[in-house]
């Protein structure tokens, strides 16, 4: 099971301070953060895609890029890439470029958008969100197995006789997960491809998440991928932790009031209550974690929500540090002894490249 | 009998309300109406006051807490509602606008729905065709023709069985017209898949 962090690349006030960090050392703070991620061991690091302030990252390749030349095994991923804004050519091109220069630590996790404002910016309609995702996805996928595409759509201008270069690494394509919080159009995207599907499940109650989850993984099985056990599911998660959970709930709880999206709102008792937010000591983020797996079934991947509503960054690395050091070694233990052995492991470049060579020397033998 | 499911919105701040009042009075009112046409309503009421931070944090989160979300599904799945504001400051409250806010666009279509409104003076009787009428209009509800406002005149000794009482036997009597020509309402699941994805690829 993979474990690692995602970022939404926010800049916020920290409300106890009333330091706002500048765009410089919130871009500088966000490669120390993704080093350490390597550094305590863990697997994922994944940067979210934003157009409008007071977000910072507009062009995650070019970050990820520059974390992959920094780290040795760290797998970069998005969180997530807009597969509505932007042209799926581009994507095609410069998710190919980075796989290449990271040596194959990459995937994507696609994600619509939902910033109304942003859509026109880029010459689209939120409107047509769902018919996006699934045209521009369909391009891609094309783009990254097809050496020379012809092609029509109704989003962008045709394709006659197009060759995304580079082309995907060893011919592998990187592996892409499809993100929704609510439309199960994008859980059938998943399914319909083989790809994985990643729940957010930050904002939204665990029912929420475990029918998102439970469509996903029977129409993986309707397109004849495996067993609904044998889908790829990532999940988001948000925690804050200290040795002592009531100081755990003290310094978090200014940061949780004022946060974006939900500060000003419920209370954090509520929070923790209907979301997956812990707020507590390393033994009650493991106790929880471990039960996501009861209602999403085995699952391949889980990313952690740490650097956000203005927490600083020397607060963050000591998150990190515990959860390198106490969490995810005692989680990787118990999923690992939960998990039945016909259950995948998430796809890496690797894996892919193997199973590549599989079907290529079975086809000669059978040839 | 006929099993159908009446829920009761009342929007009344304090306890006890005039405008709990009159939503308890249209439900007794609807039940026997009902009952006259082989109908057994069982009555679900709503106080918003007690969802009000709920219906704040849903508007902030994008996410209902259990409370309300509960609240929600007892709505979308009912045969009918009864839906009861005080009129302040010429309009509906803020608090019933909020909820109906949150409730989801497609939950009310085509069913039936009785306005009622209270208020200090009967110069706010019109808020409800001009407020909460449109409102219903919007989410395609079946609004029946009599909608019942209650200011403080009609809650007086002299009026107990005057046009208040008329005017909330006919409506709950239109209400249950309306429940008794439908079927049972049914609820949408919302992860259930609506096309096929060969469909949407073309």
């Amino acid at each position: 099971m993979q474990f690692g962090i995602f970022s939404v690349s926010d800049i916020t006030t920290d409300p106890t301070t009333g330091h706002t960090p500048s765009e410089a050392e919130r871009i500088k703070n966000i490669v120390t953060i993704a080093k350490h991620a390597e550094e305590v061991g863990l697997d994922v690091f994944a940067l979210g895609e934003h157009h409008n302030e007071p977000f910072f990252s507009s062009s995650p390749t070019t970050t990820l890029a520059y974390i992959a030349a920094q780290t040795e095994k760290l797998l970069l991923s998005t969180a997530t890439t807009l597969i509505t804004t932007n042209d799926p050519v581009k994507i095609a091109e410069d998710y190919a470029m980075l796989q290449h220069l990271s040596g194959g630590r990459v995937d994507l996790t696609m994600g619509r958008g939902n910033t109304g404002p942003v859509y026109p910016w880029f010459g689209k309609d939120i409107r047509a969100g769902i018919p996006l995702a699934i045209e521009n996805y369909a391009l891609l996928h094309k783009l990254w197995r097809e050496h020379v595409v012809d092609w029509q759509g109704k989003f962008r201008t045709p394709l006659q006789s197009f060759t995304s270069t580079p082309r995907p690494l060893d011919d592998v394509p990187p592996f892409v997960w499809h993100g929704s919080i609510r439309s199960p159009e994008i859980a059938e995207q998943a399914a319909f491809y083989g790809d994985g599907f990643f729940a957010n499940h930050i904002f939204w109650p665990a029912s929420h998440t475990q029918r998102m989850v439970q469509l996903y993984r029977q129409r993986f099985a309707h397109y004849g991928h495996g067993d609904p056990d044998q889908a790829i599911v990532g999940l988001g998660g948000q925690v804050f932790m200290a040795r002592n959970s009531q100081d755990a709930v003290k310094e978090f709880r200014p940061y949780f009031d004022n946060a974006p999206v939900y500060g000003h709102g419920p209370s954090l008792e509520d929070f923790t209550r209907e979301t997956p937010l812990t707020v507590g000591s390393p033994q009650q983020v493991i106790d929880r974690t471990l039960g996501f797996r009861e209602y999403v079934g085995d699952y391949q991947r889980q990313l952690f929500l740490m650097d956000h509503a203005g927490l600083p960054v020397k607060t963050v690395l000591e998150q990190l540090d515990l959860l390198g050091a106490e969490v995810v070694p005692v989680l990787r233990k118990e999923f690992a002894a939960l998990k039945p052995a016909h259950v995948p492991d998430a796809p890496t470049h690797a894996s892919l490249v193997a199973k590549k060579l599989a079907t290529e020397n079975k086809e000669e033998a059978n040839a | 009998m006929k099993q159908r499911t009446l829920v009761v919105v009342s929007a009344g701040l304090s306890q006890p309300s005039s405008t709990r009042l009159l939503a308890d009075q249209l439900s007794a009112a609807a039940v026997t109406a009902a009952v006259e046409r082989g109908i057994e309503l069982q009555v679900r009421t709503i106080e918003l006051r007690d969802l009000a931070h709920d219906i704040t944090n849903h508007l902030l989160t994008g996410f209902p807490p259990i409370a309300l979300k509960d609240a929600l599904d007892a709505v979308e799945g009912a045969d009918a509602v009864i839906a009861v504001s005080p009129i302040f400051t010429a309009s509906y409250s803020g608090l019933f606008k909020s909820f109906f806010d949150v409730v989801d666009k497609d939950a009310l279509v085509d069913k039936p729905v009785l306005i009622a409104a209270t208020a200090g003076t009967a110069r706010h009787s019109l808020a409800l065709e001009h407020a909460l009428r449109p409102l219903f209009g919007y989410l395609r509800a079946v609004v029946v023709p009599t909608s019942v406002f209650a200011a403080s005149d009609d809650w007086g000794a002299d009026s107990s069985d005057g046009f208040l009482q008329t005017r909330i036997v006919r409506g709950a009597t239109e209400l249950a017209t309306e429940i008794d020509r439908r079927e049972p309402a049914t609820v949408t699941d919302p992860f259930a898949l609506t096309v096929d994805f060969e469909d949407l690829l073309k």
